[in-house]
This record gives structure tokens, C-alpha cells and sequence, in this order.
């Protein structure tokens, strides 16, 4: 027997929810030491959502908005971030693996795909919110915004539910982005903008009106961001869509369902993407 | 040597022809006719809802001051800078990262720079149809007050083309900063347009920065083609702000002109800079996964 038999042999197998630990683990490493060796990150990641966050403040002092706007903007400008990560870290990314063949051995491997897309969420979230803090923080530094916390613990339990909420999603997502091929890159490309616009990232979503807004509120940010407001700035009460309390309620109600579903959605459409021989395609 | 001149004016001709046609391909052949059209409309439509929603909330719809057409017009054209400009640049990371067809491209009797703007033509074309739509549905539904008899269409089209030409050149640029750039290049265009968005006064009068930002977009190629663009279709609505005030139509032109002469000398003589630079580094066809 050689001597890496031997090693190999000797290696202790992790198995159950250990292996399952370990797998969210090796899949966040990345995400969180990767930005640590590429500094270059710092420039892209903050300068350009600092730039629409600037455009949008601007416009609003144009048209003499009142000044909680620029906050409103300020905040909607570094949740963007959030989005950003779902949309092209979470939802597509498994297309990007299959594009690298990545994914075939995420499959062929002992470990659970929900682990998978958990290290990605878990790693993901944690890297975008350092980046969402230094937007944060550089934006109101810029534009001189108040920030007044009336409730700490409320505004990290719904900064918790939205992030469960929205990572939910975007491992629900991604089990659909399985099937697709090329077309991934347009349909994440797609939802940027128009979320943006009924989301309410850079306006009360309460504008759009209640039924326009209450659709909207599907998406994990669009509660979630409307809260914050509400708990950040004392005067965003009279913009809020909905009760405070009637906001986490719902956000409560998206991380069982996302979660749920994720792990439904993600069996279903492995077994159908292998039936179809649609996880080792590559039509660029 | 007359022979020698004409086969390289054709091998420019061709390389422009047959990159215009596989970009066209690119964009489009991904999703069926329809699906396509909304996916070209939809975006830009949200983009400018998102800030007639603003405007709205703020002036109570007051859709009549000047103030409006400034914004929604100078957002309408401003789609072609994400197109054209970012495309032409795009096309570089499609073809290295992406199809790695980069060394083939190479290797083949194509001249590069006009393959690359061949491939900004079907960006061009979206970002038209983007364009007429968004100003279609402002005059249809926001009383963006356009009078065709009143709009010089000649010189209009003129200034249109004109600007494209000049974000084309951009592009080019852009595109030789990208063959030397290996990580993060993807960020590159989005933060040169998100940069000229801010300083071009495109979507606020240049008052409204502050006033050591000003010169920035003064020297902004874009600040003179949006401006003069707004004013031949809402006259004097779009005069009506004072940055550009004191300058005739026609002087915007002619700097407008200027600016884009001095860019297409200088997006050459970086392009080719770069492209060297790329060349001796072994950059050109580098696949990096990132």
C-alpha cells in the first residue's frame, strides 16, 4: 500500500451534519479570504454603488427634496450590494460553476448541495456586509446624513430576517438557475434595474402604491429595506408601507418560505437537470 | 501600392461587417424574438421610472417644470454611454474570459480596433430602440412637450451621430485599458459610465455639484452632446439652466467636435499603447476565471 493509501486511510471520514458543517465551511472560505488577497475589490465594490448613490442624491437636491431623502437614498444605495451578491454570487452562480465544471463534482461529491449553497450565502453575506458598512459609512459621511437608531435590537432582528429572507431566495434561485445556460447572464442582468424600481431602493416603496408595493414585498429587500427606514430615520414612519411590527411579520413569513422552498426547489431541479443531461452542458 | 491600400481599407470594412454581424448574434440569439424585446425594453423603461417616480414624489407630478425634460431626456440618451461605450469595451472580456476566442481573433486577417467597434454597432441598435421608446412613452404620458415642425432633425441626427462616434472611441479606449487589466476589468466600464453619469450633468444641471466637481464636467465631451441633444428637441425648455447657457447651439457643436477629435487621436495612441504593452505581458488571450 503506498504511503498516501495509508494517509488517506488514516483521515478520519466526516459524515452526517459534521460533513455538512464542513462543506458550508470550505464553500465560505473562499468568499470571505478571497476578498482579503484581492484588494482591488475596495475600488469597484464601493466606488460605483457610491457613484449611483451620488447621482441619485444630486437629483434629489435638483428638485429640492427634503434632506431624510438623501438618507433614504444613502441606505437603499448600500443594500444594493445585498442584491447584487444574490443575484450574480447566489442565483447564477451555479451556472458560473457549470461553466467552469465545477459543478459536476459538487454533484459527484459526498456532500449535501444545500451545504453548498449555504457557505455561499453564509460567505457572501458576510463579505457584502462589510462592503454595505463602508458604503454605509463613507455615504453619510459624504452627504451629511443622520442616521438615529430608535430601536438597536429591532433593527438587527430585521436586518437578520431580511438577510435570511433574501439568502433564502437566492438559493432558491439558483436550484432554477441550474436549467439555464447563456440566458443566465441576461435574466440576472435583467433583475437589477426593475427590482431596483419596485423594490423602492432609492424612494419609499409606499409610493407605488399598496398593491404594487404589497407584490413587491415578495422580494426579501422591499419589507426589509422599509423597516430600516423606519428604525433609522424618526421621520420615515409617515413614509413606511406598512406597521413595523406587521413588516418583520412578513419578513418572518419569507425566511420559512425561501428556506423551504430552497431545499425543495434545489432536490427537484438536480434531478431534473440531471434527467435532462442539462449539468455538464456549456452553451455559450 | 494602390492594390496594398485598398486590400487593408477592405480587411477594416470586413473585420467592422463581420463583427457587427456576430454581435448582433451575440445579443440577440440567446432568447426568442419576444423575449428579447422585452428584455431590451424593460430595463431601461425601470431605470427611467425609477427617476420619474422620484421626481414625482418630490414635485407632486409636476411634470411641466423645465426641470423634467433636463432629467428625462438627458437619462433617455444617456442609455447609448452604457451601450455603446461599455459595450465596445465589453466585447474584450466576451472574447478573452468568456468564448476565449481572444488568440484566434488575433491570429486571423482581422484588424482588431475595427472588429471592436463593429461589435459596439448592435449595442448601438438596442440602445436606440431603448432610447425612441423611453422618449415615446415621456411625451405620450409625462407631457414631455417635443414639437417635431419646430425640431431640426438635420442637425439633430448630425449630433447624434457625432456623440455615438465619440463614445465608440471611448470604448476603444476603455477597450485597451481592459487587455492590460486581468482582475476586476468587469467593474471598468460600469465605473467609467457611473463616473460620467455623475459629472456630465446628465440626469441634474452642473450647479448642483459642488463647485470643485464642476470642471470635470466641463472637460466631458458628453456635458456639450447631451446639452446641445436636449436643446434640439425642447428648445428652450433645456436653455433654460444656467451651465451651458452662454454657448449657441452651434458652439456646442463645434466643441462637442473638438473634444471628439482629441479623443479619437487619443483612443488610438492609447489602444495601440496598450495593446503592445498586452502583447510583450502575454495578456491577450489570459483566462483568468475571476
Amino acid at each position: 500500500m503506498s504511503n498516501v493509501a495509508i494517509t488517506a486511510s488514516t483521515i478520519p471520514k466526516a459524515s452526517g451534519w459534521k460533513l455538512f458543517l464542513k462543506t458550508v465551511i470550505a464553500r465560505a472560505y473562499p468568499r470571505i479570504i478571497g476578498q482579503q488577497r484581492e484588494k482591488s475589490w475596495m475600488f469597484f465594490d464601493i466606488f460605483l454603488p457610491i457613484l449611483s448613490i451620488a447621482a441619485y442624491v444630486f437629483v434629489y437636491r435638483a428638485i429640492g427634496a427634503p434632506e431624510e431623502y438623501i438618507g433614504f437614498v444613502v441606505l437603499g444605495g448600500a443594500m444594493t450590494a445585498f442584491w447584487l451578491n444574490v443575484l450574480w454570487s447566489m442565483s447564477s452562480q451555479l451556472y458560473w460553476e457549470k461553466e467552469q465544471g465545477n459543478l459536476a463534482l459538487y454533484i459527484m461529491a459526498p456532500n449535501s448541495m444545500m451545504a453548498i449553497l449555504l457557505g455561499m450565502a453564509l460567505g457572501g453575506m458576510v463579505a457584502t456586509l462589510l462592503r454595505a458598512l463602508v458604503i454605509l459609512f463613507i455615504g453619510g459621511w459624504i452627504f451629511q446624513v443622520q442616521f438615529m437608531v430608535a430601536d438597536f435590537w429591532t433593527l438587527i432582528l430585521v436586518f437578520f430576517l431580511t438577510m435570511t429572507a433574501l439568502y433564502g431566495l437566492g438559493m432558491m434561485s439558483a436550484s432554477l438557475f441550474l436549467l439555464l445556460s447563456r440566458e443566465a447572464w441576461h435574466l440576472a442582468n435583467l433583475a437589477q434595474e426593475p427590482i431596483y424600481l419596485i423594490s423602492g431602493f432609492y424612494f419609499p416603496v409606499k409610493n407605488l402604491g399598496f398593491w404594487i408595493a404589497l407584490s413587491a414585498s415578495l422580494i426579501p429587500l422591499t419589507l426589509g429595506l422599509d423597516a430600516m427606514r423606519q428604525l433609522v430615520f424618526p421621520s420615515a414612519a409617515q413614509f413606511g408601507f406598512l406597521n413595523l411590527h406587521l413588516e418583520i411579520i412578513g419578513l418572518g413569513i419569507l425566511c420559512v418560505l425561501f428556506l423551504i422552498g430552497a431545499r425543495y426547489l434545489l432536490h427537484y431541479m438536480e434531478k431534473l437537470a440531471i434527467q435532462e443531461g442539462r449539468l455538464t452542458e456549456s452553451r455559450r | 501600392m494602390q492594390t496594398r491600400k485598398t486590400d487593408s481599407l477592405s480587411v477594416l470594412w470586413r473585420s467592422f461587417r463581420l463583427a457587427t454581424w456576430l454581435g448582433w448574434q451575440i445579443e440577440s440569439n440567446w432568447a426568442d424574438p419576444f423575449l428579447f424585446a422585452v428584455y431590451s425594453l424593460i430595463k431601461p423603461l425601470s431605470s427611467a421610472a425609477i427617476l420619474v417616480i422620484m421626481y414625482s414624489v418630490i414635485t407632486q407630478a409636476d411634470f411641466e417644470s423645465p426641470i423634467f425634460p433636463y432629467i428625462y431626456l438627458g437619462n433617455a440618451f444617456y442609455m447609448y454611454v452604457g451601450h455603446v461605450m461599455t459595450g465596445i469595451s465589453w466585447a474584450v472580456i466576451d472574447d478573452r474570459e468568456h468564448y476565449k476566442t481572444m488568440k484566434y481573433i488575433y491570429t486571423a486577417p482581422v484588424h482588431f480596433p475595427s472588429y471592436l467597434l463593429g461589435r459596439g454597432v448592435a449595442r448601438f441598435i438596442i440602445a436606440s430602440i431603448s432610447v425612441l421608446v423611453t422618449i415615446t412613452f415621456g411625451v405620450l404620458f409625462l407631457k414631455i412637450s417635443i414639437d417635431p415642425s419646430q425640431v431640426n432633425w438635420g442637425f439633430f441626427l448630425l449630433t447624434l451621430l457625432t456623440g455615438v462616434a465619440m463614445l465608440a472611441l471611448m470604448g476603444l479606449t476603455l477597450a485597451g485599458v481592459m487587455l492590460l487589466l486581468v482582475h476586476h476589468m468587469f467593474g471598468v466600464g460600469e465605473a467609467v459610465a457611473g463616473a460620467l453619469y455623475l459629472f456630465s450633468g446628465a440626469i441634474f444641471p452642473l450647479e448642483v455639484l459642488p463647485a470643485y466637481l464642476r470642471p470635470i464636467g466641463f472637460l466631458m465631451p458628453i456635458t456639450y452632446w447631451l446639452e446641445l441633444l436636449r436643446r434640439l428637441l425642447v428648445g428652450k425648455v433645456a436653455s433654460s439652466f444656467p451651465t451651458l447657457q452662454s454657448f449657441s447651439n452651434l458652439q456646442l457643436y463645434l466643441i462637442l467636435v473638438t473634444l471628439t477629435l482629441l479623443f479619437a487621436m487619443l483612443s488610438f495612441f492609447v489602444f495601440r499603447l496598450c495593446e503592445k504593452r498586452a502583447k510583450e505581458l502575454g495578456l491577450i488571450d489570459t483566462v483568468t476565471n475571476y
